[in-house]
Formats: C-alpha cells, structure tokens, sequence
C-alpha cells in the first residue's frame, strides 16, 4: 500500500493508493456543487412530503397542506374551460338554428365544436367523417330517411329513431317473410320490381306485372305508390340511388323477409340544448342539408 | 557551473498540470483611428438594438405600428413595409446564407471584422471594460489594487462597477423583450408590474448571460466558447488581411537609446522597442508580435497602441497594421507591397451574396398576397347522392396578407358539369360562390362539388379551384383532385 495522500504531479491531484501495473488511480471524488444538489433534492423530497399527498395511511392517506388531487385538478380545467366557451355558448344558445348558418363565425364555431362532439359520440355508428356504414346512414349525402331539414334533423337527434322515447321517430318494415305475409317466390319477384325501380336489372323471366301487383298491395302504403317512400314513417325513397343495407337482389330479399328496424338512440337528456343545437347545424353543414 | 537534476524534478516539470489557469486581463486605455471607429460601431450597434423597438411605422387601423416586432401570439414578424407569415420563414434561411457568406467576404478581405468590431460579444465586453476603467481605474491601477488587500474604498468602487454592469445588462434584456410585444405598452406594464411572467423571465436570463458573458466570462467566449475562430482559420487565404505584426521592419527589437546608437553605426536595427504596449491594450490579453493566432479578434487596437509609441519615437507609424504574410515576405525580398482584395474567392463570394439577395428580393416581391391550401375529405372521400351524381367535399383555407377585407370569387376547372356550393357563401351569382376574406387572415370554407351521374366516369381526375379578387383581379389557383368511387 502506498501513502493515500500521495500527490501525482501531472494532475495535482491526490491518489486513492490503489494501484494496478504500476497505474494509480486519482482519487476524484464527487463535485461539491452535485453533493450539495444532491443534498438539497432530498431537502426538497420532504418538503414534498409535507405539501403533497405523500404516505398511506392505515385509512387514507397525508393529504398534505395543499390538499392537492388529480381529480379536483382535471375539475378545474374543465370549469375553467367551461368558463371560457361560456359567451359563446350563450350566443349559440340564444340564436335560432338558420341564425347560426347564415352568420360564418357562429358556423364555424359551430363546425369546429360539432366536430368533436360527433366523434365522441356519433362516430362510433355513422363514422369519424359521418359516411355512415351499411344499416347506419350516410349524413353526407342528400338521401334522409326522416328529412333532412334543419328542424327534422333537431328532432331526430333529440328524440332518436325507435329509441324508446315517448316522441321518437316510429315505423317499421316488416317482416313480410318471417311473419308469413309474403311467400318466398313472391318475394323474389317483389324484390326485383324494387330493383327495378332505380333502374337495376332484373332476373331474366321476372313476372313485372306481378311484382307491381304485390307492391302495390303490401309496399306502397309506406313506400307510395311509385316507391319514393315516406319520411313521415321513415320509408326510404326505393327510386334512387342510394341503399343502407344494399341494392343486390339476395340483400333486399333478406330485407323484405326480416324487415329492418335500424335504432337511433334519443340525446335529450344526454346533450344539452345548445350542443343539440350544434350537432344539428354541424350535420345540416355535411352537405346533405335541406 | 553544472547542476545535477533529479530525474523526478525533471519529470514534474516537463509535464506540470494538463490546464492552464485564466491569467486575467488588464487592457489598459488607447485611443487612436480603430479606438474611434471601434466607439462609433459600438455607439451604433447599441444605438439600433435599444432604440429600434420603439420605432413606429404606420400600418393601417388594427394593425400594431411598430416596426420591428416579432408577434408570437399571431403568429406574424413585422419589419418595416415588410409582414411575414409563419410558413414564410424561409426567407430567414436566406437571410442566415446571406449572413454567413457576408462573414466570408468581411474575413477574406480582412480577417476578423466581425470579431474585432461588430461581435455582440466584442461589443459589450467593450463596454464593460470601458466601466471597469472609469470605476476601478486604468491597467496599472486594477493590477495593482488586486494584487493589495482589499479597502472600503476599493469595495466601493467594485460595487459600483458591478451596478453598472448590471444596469446594462439589464437594459441589455430589457430591450431584448421589447421586440416581441409593444414597446412602449410593454415598458409601461414593466414598470407597474403587470407585464407578463415570460417577459420578467426572460429579462432575467439576459440580464444573467450579458453580466456573466460581457463581465466575466470576456475572451474566454473567442478563445474557449466560439466556433468562429476555428472555421475562419480554416476559411482565410494567404491574401486576407490581418492585424499584423510586421517583423521585417519590427526585428530585431531593441530600446530606443541603444537603437539610436546602433542605427548611428549603421547596423540592422528594429523599429519595435519591446514596449509591450500591444500587449497592454490587448481585450484578449494576447501578444501580436507571435503571429497570427486565435486568441486575436484583429480589433485593430493594438495598432493604435503601437502608432502612438512610433510617432513618440519618431519612427513610421503602422508597425502593427493590416497586413499578410505575403507582402512582409516581399518586403524582406526589397519588393512592392501588393494587395489583392479583388480575386477569385471574393469575386464567388461577392457573387453568391448578389444571388442570393437577388433571389431573395424577387421572391418578396412576387409573393402573393392571396394564398389559397385545398384540403380533400379523407373521411369520406366521396359521396354518391341520391340521383346518383357524385359529391367531394374539400376544406379551402384562403389566406389573405392584405391589411384589409376583399371578396373573392371561387371558380373550378374540374370534371364536366361540375357544381360548386360553397357551405356559408354568398351565392348571389349562381355557380360562382363569393367569399368575404377578413383582413390579414385565414379564412377555412367547407366546399362542395358535385358531379352529374356519368356511367362512364374516371375514377379519379384532377381538379382547379380558382381564387379571384373581385376588386383587385388578384388571383390564385389550388390543384386537387375529384374521385369517384
């Protein structure tokens, strides 16, 4: 063992005495400013003790002297953000719904929060861009199952579609097959008159004259007389060119036999009036409107 | 007389400690040609960076009339006629080139300007020396009071200095944050506390760098810190001109009395007399006489140290001047003096700057004022409507730099028979939506366009909104595309 208080001349600096093939280690001990932080952040740890919530408790736990929780935090933010929109809020509140899309910053206003409010809670049906999937319907194009007017599209979104609420949209396609109105064969054929009123073609020796007869006796007292359906009840126009569930024979078949009976759930109760109110405009906005 | 040295004692004194510690300066005061234009830059300088942000310039109602402001809230950098928009920041790249070639030229025409005369750093350490001087005293004085024990007297004087550098350095931040708000609303908000944080923040930080760079730090920052003195050795050429020693006229040194005598017999003697004058009035504490090195930043005052002595001793002035290797080696030889500043390197580097400006000046400009970004729908990309046309829905961001409302109307050139309805427009003229643009700004607009059903139809084909000012005819175009599904 050397002396531990051995100098080396190059560095100045004293040795730990440890030496290997004639190699001495300098001793080089930690800066004093990191001890000293390192110190202070320990210092700082029990001032966090006593600010923070810090220790379990045999029921609960040191709430510390702030009272601080991630809770009460988030509720906060959300009150101030609540506090922020508030003015505009109002003046979306107090106009009517032609207002706000006559007047650009109120649509937009209108547009950019309708935008988030339909991807938490429409998305997970018509879609993130409102395209709608098969028994879901598209809101982007000009095809309404229960009108596409400012006012109707307010009220099917407040009260819904066979949801259950006392003023929601009510109708039905029956099950013409299931229930036995209808005989399979008679399906076939009705099914393609239907097809044949967008202009799709028909199975080679369909009976025309039969499938209208049959139309006419169980479809056309929702879906009228020339198959342009009825918004009233929600019978889709059946001439254009637009199908939620399908246009193929096999699809409509199977429509006709089970009828459809697609659920729109109410919002009252669960959006407030004014973001109603923007969930109208915003789906009004898509490009459907009428 | 022949003294045996340990081997050990030899070893520790061959190799002695890996750093050096800082020997500090004490530029003494001189005053000369480069002390006078060094003041003026300075005066300058300062003069623009603490007064500019209270220069006005008018900009139309709404508008903020400073003329330098760099407003971060909306997003806009103001200069003078000129308004700039974040995505427009480019033209800072080209004003970095320009910066960066422009040191190129400076240092291949004559070394360190940069360094020597306009270098933040230069110039406030400048300023700072020139405080120490006037509270602490001048070279002999400090060395001297540092080197006795510390007087009431001499604490009250350093205080006073460190005040002073702080007051500086302060107004030093102070005015740094002035460029980012109102200046004088700012200054007034300082004043009564109601500034915000950020703002007190960042006067802090600067008041911190400029007092520990300018006070303390010094020509550590050249020598230890800074980039620029290794690239610029790498950069000059045996042409540029530096504050040179001129040892062909300066060797061998020699005292004035003895140069006298010798020079009266007619032998080889130097015009330097080994006054260390040079040495003395040096910022980075560096001796010229050893050559071209990286502790000098060439701010020329050892050269006015030196003239001074010349003119005292009746010698030619310029011993110490702006000078290269070349002509020292000429004169040695009995030849001219030539300088080249016209030559290849600042012909190109001359050139490029005249490009890049010229580049830079035609795209300022023949920007346009009207902008207009097309956005497809991603979600859904198409819709099939009930007679069966096709409908793409596009977002239209239009952007209009102009400092006042303007309608435009939207046209397309896309798919035959092609309809546009613009969500929220006024559609007073049937297919051609008219748009109001508020001033100097982004305007975003939901736009349909419609197709009539066509059996036949392309899936996807190209698609050109068209942008036009009704009142100025100014326009602008956007490409896109129209699929079908």
């Amino acid at each position: 063992m050397t002396d531990h208080h051995e100098i080396d001349h190059v560095s100045g600096r004293s040795t730990t005495g440890h030496e290997w093939d004639g190699i001495k280690e300098l001793n080089t001990p930690l800066p004093r400013w990191w001890v000293l932080t390192f110190y202070a952040t320990i210092l700082w740890a029990v001032g966090y003790w006593v600010v923070y919530p810090a220790w379990p408790l045999v029921s609960g736990y040191t709430t510390g002297i702030l009272h601080y929780t991630n809770r009460a935090a988030v509720a906060k933010d959300l009150a101030e953000l609540e506090a922020i929109r508030g003015d505009k809020m109002k003046v979306l509140a107090g106009a009517s719904l032609a207002d706000i899309e006559n007047d650009p910053n109120l649509l937009s206003l209108a547009r950019a929060r309708g935008k988030t409010v339909f991807a938490d809670n429409c998305a997970p049906c018509h879609g993130t861009g409102a395209a709608g999937a098969k028994g879901y319907p598209n809101l982007n194009d000009d095809d309404w199952l229960w009108g596409g007017t400012l006012e109707q599209i307010s009220q099917t979104i407040q009260f819904g579609a066979r949801s259950g609420n006392p003023k929601a949209h009510e109708g039905q396609m029956l099950a013409f097959g299931r229930d036995g109105i209808l005989k399979p064969e008679q399906i076939v054929t009705v099914a393609n008159y239907v097809r044949s009123l967008s202009g799709l073609s028909t199975e080679p020796g369909y009976n025309a004259a039969e499938g209208k007869k049959i139309f006419a006796e169980n479809c056309a007292a929702c879906h009228g007389n020339e198959g342009k359906g009825n918004q009233e009840v929600g019978a889709p126009n059946l001439t254009d060119k637009i199908w939620l569930y399908g246009s193929d024979e096999a699809t409509i078949v199977e429509t006709i036999t089970n009828g459809r009976a697609g659920v729109m759930p109410a919002w009252t109760g669960r959006l407030d009036p004014v973001t109603i109110k923007i969930m109208t405009v915003y789906v009004h906005s898509l490009g459907g409107g009428k | 007389m022949n003294k045996t040295v340990p081997p050990d004692d030899l070893d520790f004194d061959e190799e002695g400690p890996l750093y050096v510690a800082r020997k500090k300066v004490y530029p003494q005061k001189v005053s000369g040609t480069f002390r006078r234009i060094k003041w003026g830059l300075m005066a300058f300088c300062l003069g623009v960076y603490y007064l500019l942000p209270f220069v006005r310039w008018h900009r139309g109602l709404g508008a903020p009339d400073q003329a330098v402001l760099i407003d971060f809230p909306n997003r806009r950098f103001y200069f003078f006629f000129i308004e700039l928009w974040p995505q427009e920041v480019y033209y800072f790249t080209g004003l970095l080139i320009l910066a960066a070639l422009t040191l190129f030229l400076m240092n291949a025409l004559g070394g360190r300007i940069w360094c020597g005369y306009l270098c933040p750093q230069t110039v406030w350490t400048d300023l700072f020396y020139a405080v120490e001087r006037w509270t602490e005293g001048d070279r002999r004085e400090r060395i001297k009071a540092d080197a006795a024990p510390m007087t009431a007297a001499r604490l009250g004087r350093r205080a006073l200095k460190h005040f002073i550098w702080l007051m500086i350095a302060w107004w030093t931040g102070g005015a740094w944050v002035l460029y980012f708000s109102d200046a004088p609303t700012l200054v007034k908000d300082l004043a009564t506390f109601q500034a915000p944080a950020v703002a007190y923040i960042w006067i802090g930080i600067l008041t911190a760098t400029t007092y520990v760079l300018a006070g303390h730090m010094r020509e550590q920052v050249c020598v230890y810190m800074c980039p620029w003195p290794r690239i610029q050795a790498a950069l000059t050429d045996e042409w540029a001109l530096n504050v040179t020693y001129k040892y062909d006229r300066g060797e061998p040194r020699c005292s004035v009395k003895k140069a006298v005598d010798l020079r009266a017999h007619g032998e080889k003697v130097g015009d330097c007399i080994d006054c260390n004058q040079c040495v003395a009035v040096c910022p980075t504490g560096i001796d010229i006489r050893d050559g071209a090195q990286l502790g000098c930043i060439q701010c020329g005052l050892c050269i006015d140290a030196c003239d001074s002595v010349m003119k005292k001793v009746g010698r030619p002035t310029r011993l110490i001047g702006y000078d290269n290797d070349i002509n020292v080696q000429r004169r040695i030889a009995g030849k001219k003096e030539i300088f080249k500043p016209v030559r290849a390197r600042t012909i190109v580097y001359a050139g490029v700057i005249a490009v890049v400006c010229s580049v830079m000046l035609y795209a300022l400009l023949t920007r346009s004022l009207l902008d207009l970004n097309v956005l497809h729908d991603r979600n859904p990309v198409a819709v099939r409507l009930s007679d069966g046309s096709i409908r793409n829905g596009y977002t239209l961001r239009f952007l209009n730099k102009r400092g006042f409302d303007r309608v435009v109307a939207v046209d397309i050139d896309g798919p035959p028979g092609a309809k546009i309805h613009v969500i929220g427009a006024d559609s007073a003229i049937p297919d051609r939506p008219m748009i109001v643009l508020g001033r100097d700004s982004t305007t975003e607009m939901r736009v349909l366009v419609t197709v009539p059903f066509n059996e036949k139809a392309d899936k996807t084909v190209p698609i050109k909104f068209r942008v036009t000012d009704v009142g100025l005819g100014e326009a602008t175009s956007a490409t896109d595309h129209f699929v079908v599904p």
